[in-house]
């Protein structure tokens, strides 16, 4: 008989879940764009086990990860790392991965995977320059939508420095840019090296090694992964499934789980 | 039912009391009371019986009864920057003459107590009980307390006396500053200050010096680019050494008293000695208690380690933890799963924070590099220079790593978690190289935690259970292997 496993990742701006068959299968995935301390979590679940038409009864294991994987009181068996999940994640969309640089809502990690385990880590300090929220705030300064960002920055015919790293200052040097009428793509494009910079040297704490993947919702953004691409000197993938990675990966623990308890 | 503390605990918990009590005692005498950094040669204070205070054992104390906030607002309202150190800046509004305090009602002389304080009230069966009017947990009376102000001690000396309202108020308002000894203790007269343990020391000390008035006597330690500390070094700490000798003779109006301090360097010498039999009880594995406690002993190690009394209190704790050994038992309060060295300074404010997913994943602390930072032993005067000379941050990173590679081996540590100390940025800055080499040379998984050592303002639970968590899954992966 099958095993069906959820993999829940709340995080601090969406929540995100997976059904698996068998470990190997994706069955259904779901995203709310709101995370912890929301509907968000319950509206992913509730949409996860609609598009499976499947019931909570019907999974054998519910594992929970991300920012607010304590706060699903009954609704997961089990709660791990989103820095493990992020790396078994990685690992089923990419088996020979060595790194992982994840830029979630407000996180950044570095993961280094030794035979398909995270072996170490380095994370952001408490300063949510070069995360998601970074480009969020960007974003509704420059009056755009953040899912456009990559291509606009594609546009830039100019180089622009970004250079503060704090967030409130870079918004505003980006209004003094905005106000001397620079072009909003090349002030995009710069947004983009400033991340691109600060999260490059949490890579270099780790040592970065072939091949390296790029997971969390930020990955969406080619403009990002470009500019990290220029500073690392080391080829990045990434997959449409990047923002479903934690869930993923917790889904897979889920399945590994599932197998013990019938033991 | 009470948590059993052992007889060594109960010693060493004594000698700081008596250590704070002596010095209160004394300035009610009319006696010279000195505050003096960590790591000065207290053999030298002790020669001419000072009685000297601790402003970073006083800071940590502040910080975890949480008033570390409130004090670290009150300096950088004096102006200092909240850049620098946690300790100082308590330090500095401490020496300033400001005051963590009890709130209360002028007319009435009554505490106002702080509706949001205390824990939950619990009926006869153990349960919370809920008020049926806010839906939340009840408040058990007994546990609230009055809201914290900021007072200042020199405002209320200057209080008038003529009546006799005015001498209650101003006797309420004295007895008001928060009882517990961190906040009562005597202002200097003089200060002692060695910059081997961090390089704000100095101008901490010389604000402290200026604010108050007082004599300053320092004693400069270079930062160490070499492992061994070269004789020109030795020469110029000794010189120092003579100079502070020759201040402290001045201000005592005493002949310096060579038999005094001889009998402070054998009770340090022994102080030290035990200290490390201490840590090196969490070589066994389970260790037999918890390594964390090693940061509250810091307190005897720092405040007492001239007096024959905390020799005898570690040698008392040792005998205890023998004694769990033989019985198998230890004073973690749960069972042991991992092992890691914490590095740095523990965030004092947040103390049970940090513990919470320590204890939930079976963490227990077995190194941290105050365990060789503090036990140095040496037998004149030369040897106690070059032994202060070296210090967690006025040696280089090459003795750094060694230091703590050397603890992590023998205690043998499954991982490392390191606190980024917002406070002490030369204990920091080099923490990402050292963390690259433990990963390196032991093969065991390190995280970092941003945090502080006295400004909560500094620290995030959430990010550190994170953390905490990741560190706990990848020293589970590297078991595995």
């Amino acid at each position: 008989m099958s095993i069906y496993t959820m993999g829940i990742d709340v995080g601090s701006t969406a929540s995100k879940c997976v059904i698996m068959k068998d470990g190997k299968d994706i069955v259904a995935k779901s995203l709310v764009a709101v995370g912890t301390g929301t509907s968000g979590p319950a509206r992913a679940i509730a949409e996860v086990l609609e598009n499976a038409k499947m019931s909570r009864e019907q999974m054998d294991f519910v594992l929970a990860t991300g920012y607010g994987r304590n706060s699903l009181d009954g609704l997961a068996d089990m709660q791990m790392s989103e820095l493990s999940c992020h790396a078994k994640g990685a690992t089923y969309l990419f088996p020979d991965v060595r790194t992982v640089i994840d830029i979630g809502g407000q996180d950044v990690k570095v993961i280094e995977i030794e035979n398909g385990m995270m072996k170490n880590f380095v994370m952001n300090d408490k300063c949510a320059a070069g995360t998601g929220r970074f480009l969020d705030v960007m974003a509704r300064v420059l009056e755009v939508r953040v899912e456009d960002l990559g291509d606009l920055g594609d546009k830039s015919t100019k180089e622009i420095g970004i250079s503060s790293t704090c967030t409130v200052f870079a918004e505003s040097e980006v209004i003094s840019q905005l106000a001397v009428g620079t072009d909003k793509c090349d002030i995009i494009a710069g947004i983009h090296r400033s991340v691109a910079g600060r999260v490059s040297g949490l890579c270099n704490r780790v040592g970065v090694r072939d091949r390296v993947v790029m997971t969390g919702g930020v990955a969406q953004n080619h403009g990002i992964v470009k500019a990290l691409v220029d500073q690392l000197q080391h080829e990045i993938f990434t997959s449409p499934l990047t923002q479903y990675n934690g869930a993923l990966g917790a889904s897979l623990f889920a399945y590994q789980k599932a197998l013990k308890k019938q033991q | 039912m009470a948590k059993q503390v052992s007889p060594g605990v109960l010693a060493l918990r004594k000698v700081v009391d008596d250590v704070y009590a002596d010095a209160r005692e004394a300035k009610k005498q009319g006696k010279l009371v000195g505050w003096s950094s960590s790591k000065f040669p207290c053999e030298l204070a002790e020669a001419f019986d000072l009685n000297v205070m601790y402003p970073e054992n006083q800071a940590a104390g502040i910080a975890a009864q949480r008033d570390g906030e409130i004090m670290c607002q009150a300096a950088e309202d004096l102006g200092f920057d909240n850049d620098i150190c946690g300790y100082a800046r308590i330090s500095l509004a401490y020496a300033a003459g400001k005051r963590a305090s009890r709130k209360f009602d002028p007319e009435t002389l009554e505490f106002i107590i702080d509706p949001k304080s205390g824990k939950p009230l619990k009926d006869e069966n153990g349960n919370v009980v809920i008020d049926p009017e806010t839906g939340k947990p009840k408040k058990d009376p007994k546990t609230q307390v009055p809201y914290t102000v900021l007072d200042d001690i020199h405002e209320i000396e200057a209080l008038p006396e003529t009546t006799e309202k005015e001498i209650a108020y101003k006797n309420f308002r004295r007895e008001a500053i928060k009882p517990y000894k961190q906040m009562r203790i005597p202002q200097p007269d003089f200060v002692l200050c060695c910059n081997n343990i961090c390089n704000c020391m100095t101008k901490w000390y010389e604000n402290i010096a200026r604010m108050c008035n007082i004599p300053l006597i320092m004693v400069d330690i270079p930062y160490n680019n070499t492992i061994e500390v070269s004789d020109s070094a030795v020469k110029y700490v000794r010189a120092q050494f003579d100079a502070a000798i020759h201040q402290l003779e001045e201000l005592t109006g005493k002949k310096f008293d060579e038999e005094k301090f001889e009998l402070a360097c054998k009770h340090a010498n022994r102080t030290a000695q035990n200290w490390l039999k201490v840590c090196d009880y969490l070589q066994y594995k389970p260790a037999p208690m918890s390594g964390f406690d090693l940061f509250n002993h810091m307190a005897d190690v720092v405040t007492a380690r001239g007096k024959e009394a905390a020799a005898d209190a570690f040698d008392l704790l040792a005998h205890d933890l023998e004694q769990n050994i033989k019985e198998g038992t230890s004073t973690l309060p749960f069972p042991e799963k991992y092992r890691v060295m914490f590095e740095g300074i523990p965030c004092w404010p947040k103390l049970p924070n940090l513990f919470k997913p320590l204890k939930e994943n079976g963490v227990n602390v077995t190194a941290v590099v105050y365990a060789p930072a503090f036990g140095f032993v040496y037998n004149n005067m030369d040897e106690m220079a070059r032994a202060y000379y070296k210090a967690p941050n006025s040696v280089c990173i090459e003795q750094g790593v060694a230091w703590r590679e050397g603890i992590c081996r023998d205690n043998k540590v499954d991982g490392v978690l390191v606190h980024y100390n917002r406070s002490c940025k030369p204990w920091s800055g080099y923490m990402a190289e050292m963390q690259r080499r433990f990963t390196k040379d032991l093969g065991v998984p390190c995280a970092g935690f941003d945090g502080d050592q006295a400004d909560p303002r500094n620290f995030n639970e959430a990010q550190y259970t994170t953390r905490v968590q990741g560190l706990v899954e990848a020293m589970d992966a590297n078991k595995k292997d």
